[in-house]
Formats: C-alpha cells, sequence, structure tokens
C-alpha cells in the first residue's frame, strides 16, 4: 500500500507539470497588458520598465519556469519562515505579484480561503451527515414513499442549478419574507462579520444558512444515490441472511454489518467531490456576494489579472489530482479485497 | 431456402420494445413530454408570438403579468415572453450542438482507445488528463480571451457560440469516451466480432459495421445527459456574465439580469430559472428512461 501510495504521489508530478503548462498557455495567449489599469500620464518607456519588472519581456518557458519556481520553491519555503522564525534566504526574491492589486497572490488567495472554506466546508458536512442518513433509509425501504420522494429530491438536485436554486431561496427568504420576521434570512453574505458573543454567532449562523442550503442540495442528491446504490447491493449479500440467521437484531445488522460495508465506495465518492465543490462555489458565492477564491477568480479574469488567473486555476487543478489520489488510497486501505501492489 | 415466410411474418423491431420499456417508465414519459413541451414552444413560439425579443417599448416598462404580457416586461419594455422564447432556443442550441461535438469527440476516443491496443494507453492518459483540469475555471478563462478574436470574425454572436460550444463540447466528452471503451474493450471478446475478423473484414468496415451500432445505446444515454450538462454549463457561464453578449438574451443571461431586479420583480428571475431547471428535470428523467429502456436486461423483465 505504502508502495503503490509513492507510486502514485510520483507519477502526480509530471501530471501537475503537464496540466500547469496547458494553464500557463491558455492564460499567456490573453492579449491583456499588465500595464493597462495604470494611469494614461505615465510615460511609455516608464511602462516599459514596469513590463521589465514584472517579467512579461521575458522568452514564455523562462517565464513558465519563474512561476513553477515561484509557485514550488518560494512560496512554500516563506510559509516555513512564518511558520517557525528560520531563516531561508527569501529576502529580496520577487514573488509572484497580482497585476491588479499589485500585492503577492499568494497573499490574496490566504485572504480568500477562510471565507470559501467555511462555506464550502459546512456545506460538505452538512450534504454528507443529511444524504448517508437518507441514503440508508431509501434503499432499506425500497420503492417506499420515502425512497420515491428521496429519488425526486435528489434528481431536483441534479438538475437545478446552483444560480437558480440560490436566487430561488433569497427571493423566498429575503424578498419574500419581511424585513423583521424571525424566518427572514440576509442575502449577502457579510465577511467582515466577526463571531465575538452570542448574538454575532447567530448572526453568522443565519447568514450561512442559504449558501450552505444551496450548495448542501447539490451534495446530498449525489451522495444520497450513491449511498442507497451501494447498500442495495449489500443488502443482499449472503453475509447479511448469516447475521440475520445468526439472531442479530435487525438494527445491529443494518446499521454495522451492511452499513459499514456499503461506506467503501461512497467514502472514495466523497473525497472525489471534494474538488468539485469548489468548482461549484464559484457560482454561489457569485449569487451570495461571498468574497471568496471563486469570487477572486472571477474580479481576475475580468481584470485579465494573469498571475492570479494562472495560480488559482492551477490550485484547482492541484486539488483534484490530489484528491484523487486520496481516494484511490483511502479505497485501497477500506477495503481489504483491493489490493494494488 | 427459398421459402419466403420467413419474411411474411410480422417482424417486430427491436425499437418497438425499446419504446414499450421507455413508456412503462412514468418519470421519463414526463419528462419526454415536458421537454418537447419546452422545444415546441420556443420554436414555434416566436413565429406566433406579436412581440419581438428585441423590441424595445419604453412606455410600457417594468409591466407585471397582464394579458398582453403574460410574464411582464423588463425595465426597457421588452416582452418577457418573448425573450425567454429565444433566450430558450440559443440556450438549447448551444446545448445540443456542444453535446453533438462532446459525442464524436468522446466517441471517436472512446472506439480507437478501445479497439487499438497500441493507441489505449495514449489517449486513456489524456482522458484522464482532461478529467483532471478544473473545467469551469479553464472555460472562464477560455471564453474571456478567445471572445474578441472570434467575434471579429464571426461577429458578436456567431463568435460567442462558435466559442462557446466548442469550449463546452471539448472538456465534456470524457465521460463518453470512458463508456465507450470499456464497453469496445467487451465487443472485442465476443465470437461475433471473432467471426467478421475471421473472413478479413477490415478495421474500418469492423467499426462501422460491427463495433458502432453496438455501442450506440450509451452513446444515446450519455448525449440525452450531456444536454442537461451543456445547458446547465451554458446558463452557468452566461451567469457569470461570461457568455453572450448583453442584447442577446439566453436563459442564463436572463436569469443574471432579473437578479438585479429581484426586489422589486422577483417573477423576472424565476421564469428563465424555471425553465432552465424543467428542461434539465425532463432530459435527465428521459436520460434515466431511455438507459433502462436500452438495457436488454431489465427490457426482458
Amino acid at each position: 500500500m505504502l508502495n503503490y501510495t509513492l507510486r502514485r504521489l510520483i507519477l502526480t508530478i509530471p501530471t501537475l507539470l503537464f496540466i500547469s503548462f496547458i494553464i500557463f498557455i491558455i492564460v499567456k495567449l490573453s492579449p491583456s497588458d499588465p500595464t493597462g489599469g495604470l494611469p494614461l500620464t505615465i510615460p511609455p518607456e516608464v511602462r516599459e520598465q514596469i513590463r521589465e519588472a514584472l517579467g512579461v519581456n521575458k522568452p514564455l518557458m523562462v517565464q513558465y519556469f519563474l512561476w513553477l519556481k515561484q509557485f514550488f520553491w518560494l512560496e512554500p519555503r516563506l510559509y516555513l519562515e512564518g511558520a517557525f522564525g528560520w531563516d531561508l534566504g527569501t529576502e529580496g526574491e520577487t514573488r509572484l505579484i497580482s497585476y491588479a492589486t499589485r500585492s503577492p497572490v499568494m497573499d490574496l488567495i490566504w485572504q480568500r480561503m477562510p471565507q470559501t472554506l467555511w462555506v464550502v466546508g459546512t456545506a460538505y458536512v452538512v450534504g454528507v451527515l443529511i444524504a448517508i442518513p437518507i441514503g440508508v433509509i431509501s434503499a432499506y425501504r425500497q420503492y417506499s414513499a420515502f425512497d420515491q420522494i428521496g429519488t425526486f429530491v435528489s434528481m431536483i438536485g441534479f438538475s437545478v442549478p446552483p444560480f437558480f436554486s440560490g436566487v430561488l431561496v433569497i427571493v423566498i427568504f429575503s424578498v419574500l419574507i419581511p424585513t423583521d420576521s424571525f424566518w427572514w434570512l440576509p442575502s449577502i453574505y457579510d465577511t467582515t462579520h466577526q463571531v465575538v458573543d452570542w448574538e454575532s454567532f447567530k448572526f453568522q449562523f443565519r447568514q450561512m444558512i442559504m449558501p450552505v442550503m444551496v450548495l448542501a442540495l447539490q451534495i446530498t442528491a449525489q451522495i444520497s444515490r450513491f449511498a442507497r446504490a451501494s447498500m442495495l447491493d449489500n443488502l443482499n449479500q449472503d453475509y447479511v441472511r448469516t447475521a440475520r440467521a445468526k439472531g442479530i437484531r435487525e438494527r445491529k445488522v443494518v446499521l454495522v454489518h451492511v452499513l459499514r460495508n456499503s461506506m467503501i465506495p461512497v467514502v472514495t465518492v466523497i473525497a472525489l467531490g471534494i474538488p468539485g465543490i469548489f468548482g461549484g462555489a464559484i457560482i454561489t458565492e457569485q449569487v451570495f456576494k461571498v468574497n471568496g477564491l471563486g469570487q477572486l477568480l472571477i474580479i481576475a479574469i475580468q481584470g485579465g489579472d494573469v498571475p492570479t488567473v494562472q495560480t488559482l486555476t492551477f490550485i484547482f487543478a492541484i486539488l483534484i489530482v490530489l484528491f484523487n489520489l486520496v481516494a484511490d488510497v483511502l479505497y485501497g486501505l477500506l477495503d481489504p479485497r483491493i489490493r494494488y501492489d | 431456402m427459398t421459402d419466403t415466410s420467413v419474411e411474411t411474418k410480422v417482424t417486430r423491431n427491436q425499437w418497438w420494445d425499446v419504446w414499450d420499456q421507455f413508456r412503462s417508465h412514468k418519470g421519463a414519459m414526463l419528462g419526454a413530454i415536458v421537454f418537447f413541451i419546452i422545444v415546441f414552444a420556443i420554436l414555434f413560439g416566436p413565429m406566433l408570438w406579436p412581440y419581438d425579443a428585441t423590441t424595445i417599448d419604453i412606455r410600457s416598462r417594468n409591466q407585471g403579468p397582464s394579458w398582453a404580457h403574460p410574464m411582464g416586461t423588463d425595465q426597457l419594455g421588452r416582452d418577457t415572453m418573448a425573450r425567454v422564447m429565444s433566450g430558450g432556443r440559443v440556450s438549447l442550441a448551444v446545448g445540443m450542438t456542444a453535446m453533438v461535438i462532446a459525442l464524436v469527440v468522446g466517441t471517436l476516443i472512446g472506439v480507437l482507445a478501445g479497439y487499438f491496443k497500441r493507441l489505449d494507453g495514449i489517449l486513456m492518459r489524456l482522458t484522464d488528463l482532461f478529467l483532471a483540469l478544473p473545467l469551469l475555471p479553464l472555460l472562464l478563462v477560455i471564453i474571456m480571451l478567445f471572445r474578441d478574436k472570434l467575434s471579429a470574425n464571426f461577429g458578436p454572436e456567431g463568435g460567442i457560440f462558435v466559442l462557446m460550444v466548442s469550449a463546452i463540447g471539448m472538456t465534456s466528452w470524457m465521460q463518453t469516451a470512458r463508456i465507450v471503451r470499456g464497453d469496445v474493450l467487451a465487443l472485442k471478446e465476443r465470437e461475433f466480432v471473432l467471426a467478421a475478423r475471421s473472413i478479413g473484414t477490415p478495421n474500418t468496415q469492423m467499426i462501422t459495421r460491427h463495433v458502432l451500432p453496438n455501442v450506440m445505446s450509451p452513446i444515446m444515454v450519455s448525449a440525452t445527459l450531456g444536454i442537461a450538462t451543456a445547458i446547465i454549463t451554458e446558463s452557468a457561464l452566461s451567469f457569470l456574465g461570461l457568455g453572450f453578449p448583453p442584447d442577446f438574451p439566453t436563459w442564463g443571461r436572463l436569469l443574471r439580469d432579473g437578479t438585479d431586479f429581484l426586489q422589486q420583480f422577483p417573477e423576472r428571475a424565476i421564469w428563465p430559472g424555471l425553465l432552465i431547471s424543467l428542461t434539465v428535470l425532463g432530459v435527465n428523467y428521459m436520460g434515466d428512461g431511455l438507459r433502462d429502456a436500452l438495457d436488454p436486461r431489465i427490457r426482458g423483465r
């Protein structure tokens, strides 16, 4: 298993390099000028100097390797320095600078990360916690009314895109319900809000309800279907009959024997879904005006902010590759029948 | 051998069995009915409807639903119903064309990878790589970058249509390729393929005569589901403001414009959103029913 994990880890390096190159080339083809946003009073020769300083005039390959170096070599060292107070000689090296804000791209990303993680993370946990009981019950009572409703709701979760379900809950909870009502919820997510006491916690809770609801609907739809199918596979197995024949109580048969075995593929699906939900959060963040990573990406794309776009897109790619690996390794760890080597 | 009684017997086409099975799936029938009603409405609606999607009538702006304007009018007095109908044409056209592109690419790669062992490794690595790309961010970037160039060549609407369709198509063929490859690999081991090879059938004929017809059912299912994904992707891009030009209605664009007036006129956002959701829901149910109907193991029951 360790051998397999190591092999896969090594294999991710060429994959990531290739993806980073594709992203770099696509973004670099953009006609946007890094000095385009500067005042018109700046003389052309100074403009040229700024371009020179940003390194846009260098050959493409040089720029690509510079970006890789900044991303994989300079930034990790900076965190180590920040975390442990070491001196790794990063003094004087240029970090990846955003064209729009003139601050290091990674700093921007770290500023936006908590909001995204809060909303997306909570939604994922809530979605999974709802999905698994639904999957278990609808498999155990296959074709019952509960199962039919569950199927229909998950079909809706598949089909209603977040930009409509988000708008719909805003219409219901923020527009139709009067502002002074208990059920009214804020439609704009206030990221400057700080939780200090019970009142502010309640506000934080209320403003998270709608984005979490929208994201969780989609997650629940996918995972509950998967949990149901997996439970159905296991419920007809011989070991279930044996367990019942031994006189184990039904509750224990289902919740211990069957559930544990059917969770194996579900866990891998949960791991595989994590990067996808970051991409899906781009839209949800836009609907509820959460200033997270997705919004940063949209602003950067609209503003032609090349370094931010390529770094963010690459981070999304890293998440996908990483969680694919995690899912495969988890599958091998959880299911003793799966042996990769 | 010369007896023709076999031919005079009523031969039942296998597609009738498929249709019978499909008909017995209530959700699929309902989905198909909803989908085709929407398709007919947006195809023939604009011909019958007196208002044009782009005609500005500033005097009757911001109207609620009435007999003249069942869905109301927008802030420039354009009839929302006419806009929703012509927006639907664009959304469905993008969805279907992108689906066809994804299907052609996916089937080609799947068949090649499954049939020719030498190509399998490299084509499947390519598929894996595409699956590892963050698609929504990349689509946003691609559309942002190439919009102006293509607009210059094909006109503002044509350019973005070509761009959108090819970008969505080129980023959603991977599932089809994987499914088709798996089926082709299984088909290759069957006796009739061996028989065909033993009489010297060349590869091209082998693929077109024996392999492709037998992988039609997974292709049809992924075609149906592909329309749904493509419509959602197109609407998402339009919703984020990276779709067609502002005066050119699509469902996603109308939804985006509607959100600006959510406080005063929530119905403006709800109509296009509802239509996107209904279309996708119908298509998804159709795909579900089609999968059951095309599966001979289920069909026999």
